[in-house]
């Protein structure tokens, strides 16, 4: 099936070239870091953790999305969403290869990887999180792969990947659930330690994850002749609708429980967050400009007539999208470092060289995407033409 | 077909060799260290304890001591000095510092800092001046402990929290877990800003996490810890479990507080104030 790949228009190529630009000058960026330690990225001893973790949390929230075109086609039988599921499970096999791949340029011994495997450490949450990551992405690749190739086939899909279906369901939940019990089972993080953070990761994977899907049914409209559906669409921009609200009421409660308890430990992050502390407020118009984005976006998904309007929707989409990415991938983890256990504050923001890596990190998920999108728009433009 | 049979029966005899040779070797090598080898040798003189415990009395500490203690420690550790001039010859071509990417064991805070939940308005006036000295607490249910993907962290059974450096990942994932700051991360190679190098502990690699460990080197010798030798009688250490050691007297003669109680790490080091 592969070969499809290698068979594309002159755009796909120019794509491909650009994309393996971006990740040729992001692996110099790392090597640069390889040699000479994370002393080049913004982070700090009070602030250990960066930019890449921060991408990294997002990413597994964007993987965790796909389960949303999953449970309704495979549990529920939604015939809508036959044509994009496989969208979904190919949109979290390309987020988890970014996710593993940020884990890795985080490293401060990056060599020593395989220590996670030769000691394993049941009670570390990093353990479970590296188990359920890699056993979600296997699970995503066999079961997109062995499903599309019975498509082109046109045969049924083994019977064997039934069973693994259904256990990518709980996975899907289980990637974000793990990745947030990292943050919120540290007894010295006021702003990580609260029971709504896994809920909140989910709700805003279930946003983020289907907002993107939406976007990227659009872009196949536009360069392939397959057609995801109208409909589904539809129905997608509900469960992100849903999925966003609930992320908004989530964090007010989170807000209320922060402020109305007052307890000195847990508000000065979010103070810091929303409105600065002591002076500090690198990330107060961020944050602002987050929540209004995720804000304005819910209101026009509510509104059924916005909804329905072919133009409107992709730009809903894409701000739910951005709000979502500055509220988990720049306040998340800053928030919880700022102020630091000690109350110092040590402000971070990425350097120049973290964020080339960055993009370099995401320029090889777009190529994973790319190239299994390729397999499967053309699969399908095959069996329905 | 028939080709590639016998290539793999080829390469399985070849791996069969391989499976026979690794115990014969592994015999061989142990027979070339002799029997003396297998057994281990424990220094008599060494210093034991069920839990290892630490006391400073911060009345006995000003400015000028608190740092001769992070002098001595961090000297004696090779815990780099950011601040130090770099040897051009010997390290061409080093990059600028940051400085909030110092590595630090044992430091003075401000009392504010170092009992952040203790903050009150009213608080005496000479506290704000005490240096508060802070340091890695040994904690008895120690989050970084538990955090640790590789159990390069680890507790050992006399209550000393301390690291494998040749095993840290550098994930940092302990930074996270410790309520009381006391972890540093290699973000670049220390050994150009270490004046001078003690042999008698190593240096680290960039990458890799570092925090006080309560001389576990010295304590093996015989020997107090650095900051005690240091401290003019200011920091004591000694057996928790033991009612007749000297910390277990110091307790029970003084009102003590530690940092962060509430959290339930059951940290190992007390202040008399």
């Amino acid at each position: 099936m592969l070969e499809i790949a290698v068979k594309g228009s002159r755009n796909y190529w120019m794509w491909i070239i650009f994309l393996l630009i971006v990740i040729g000058i992001g692996k110099i960026a790392y090597l640069d870091q390889f040699f000479n330690g994370l002393m080049i990225t913004g982070m700090s001893r009070d602030v250990s953790w960066g930019f890449y973790i921060a991408n990294f949390t997002f990413l597994v929230g964007v993987a965790a999305g796909g389960v949303m075109v999953v449970i309704p086609f495979y549990l529920h039988d939604y015939e809508k969403f036959h044509r994009i599921t496989i969208l979904g499970e190919f949109l979290a096999v390309a987020s988890l290869v970014m996710c593993l791949l940020f884990i890795i340029v985080d490293l401060g011994q990056p060599v020593r990887m395989l220590n996670v495997l030769l000691y394993p450490s049941p009670r570390s949450m990093l353990f479970y999180d590296m188990l359920v990551l890699n056993g979600y992405l296997f699970l995503n690749i066999v079961i997109g792969w062995k499903v599309l190739e019975a498509e082109r086939n046109q045969v049924e899909p083994p019977a064997w990947t039934k069973p693994l279906i259904y256990l990518s369901i709980p996975f899907a939940i289980g990637i974000h659930t793990v990745t947030a019990y990292l943050y919120c089972g540290l007894p010295g993080r006021g702003f990580w330690l609260t029971a709504i953070l896994a809920p909140r990761f989910l709700a805003s994977a279930f946003a983020a994850g289907p907002a993107f899907l939406i976007i990227l049914c659009y872009i196949i409209r536009k360069f392939t002749k397959f057609d995801p559906g109208w409909e589904a669409m539809q129905t997608l921009s509900k469960i992100v609708c849903y999925a966003i609200i609930a992320n908004l009421f989530f964090f007010l409660c989170e807000v209320f429980v922060v402020y109305y308890s007052g307890i000195p430990g847990h508000k000065t992050h979010l103070q810091y967050l929303l409105f600065g502390y002591h002076g500090y407020n690198a990330l107060v118009p961020w944050m602002w400009s987050g929540f209004i984005l995720m804000g304005a976006g819910a209101v026009m998904l509510v509104i059924p007539k916005l909804r329905s309007n072919y133009v409107l929707l992709p730009v809903a989409c894409a701000m739910i999208f951005i709000g979502a990415w500055i509220d988990k991938g720049l306040g998340m983890i800053s928030g919880g470092f700022v102020p630091s256990p000690l109350h110092h504050v040590t402000e971070y923001a990425p350097t120049g060289q973290e964020i080339i890596i960055t993009l370099g990190v995401y320029a090889a998920g777009f190529l994973v995407l790319t190239i299994l999108y390729k397999l499967a728009t053309t699969v399908k433009e095959e069996v329905n033409g | 077909m028939e080709k590639s049979r016998r290539r793999f029966l080829k390469v399985a005899g070849i791996a069969a060799i391989g499976l026979g040779a690794a115990p014969a070797m592994n015999f061989a090598a142990k027979d070339a260290h002799g029997p003396a080898a297998a057994s281990k040798v424990k220094n008599e003189a060494a210093l034991h304890a069920e839990r290892w415990g630490m006391v400073i009395d911060i009345k006995k500490i000003d400015a000028k001591l608190a740092k001769k203690i992070t002098r001595a420690c961090h000297a004696h550790h090779n815990v780099p000095d950011f601040t130090h001039e770099v040897d051009e010859q010997l390290f061409p071509d080093t990059r600028p510092v940051n400085h909030t990417q110092e590595i630090k064991w044992i430091w003075k805070e401000k009392f504010h800092y170092a009992f952040p939940d203790k903050e009150d308005e009213f608080l005496n006036e000479k506290f704000h001046h005490l240096p508060f000295l802070v340091l890695c607490n040994h904690c008895k249910n120690a989050p970084c402990v538990q955090a640790c993907p590789t159990q390069a962290t680890f507790s050992r059974e006399d209550g000393i929290v301390i690291m494998d450096y040749h095993r840290c990942i550098g994930c940092r994932f302990c930074m996270a877990a410790c309520p009381y700051g006391s972890r540093s991360f290699n973000f670049r190679d220390p050994r150009p800003f270490i004046d001078e190098t003690d042999p008698d502990f190593p240096t680290r690699s960039k990458g890799v996490v570092e925090k006080c460990n309560l001389c576990a080197e010295r304590l093996a010798k015989g020997e107090q810890p650095h900051c005690v030798e240091a401290s003019e009688g200011a920091i004591v250490v000694g057996d928790l479990e033991d009612p007749e050691s000297n910390v277990r007297k110091l307790l029970k003669e003084h009102y003590t507080i530690r940092r962060k109680q509430t959290l339930g790490t059951e940290p190992s080091v007390y202040y008399i104030v």
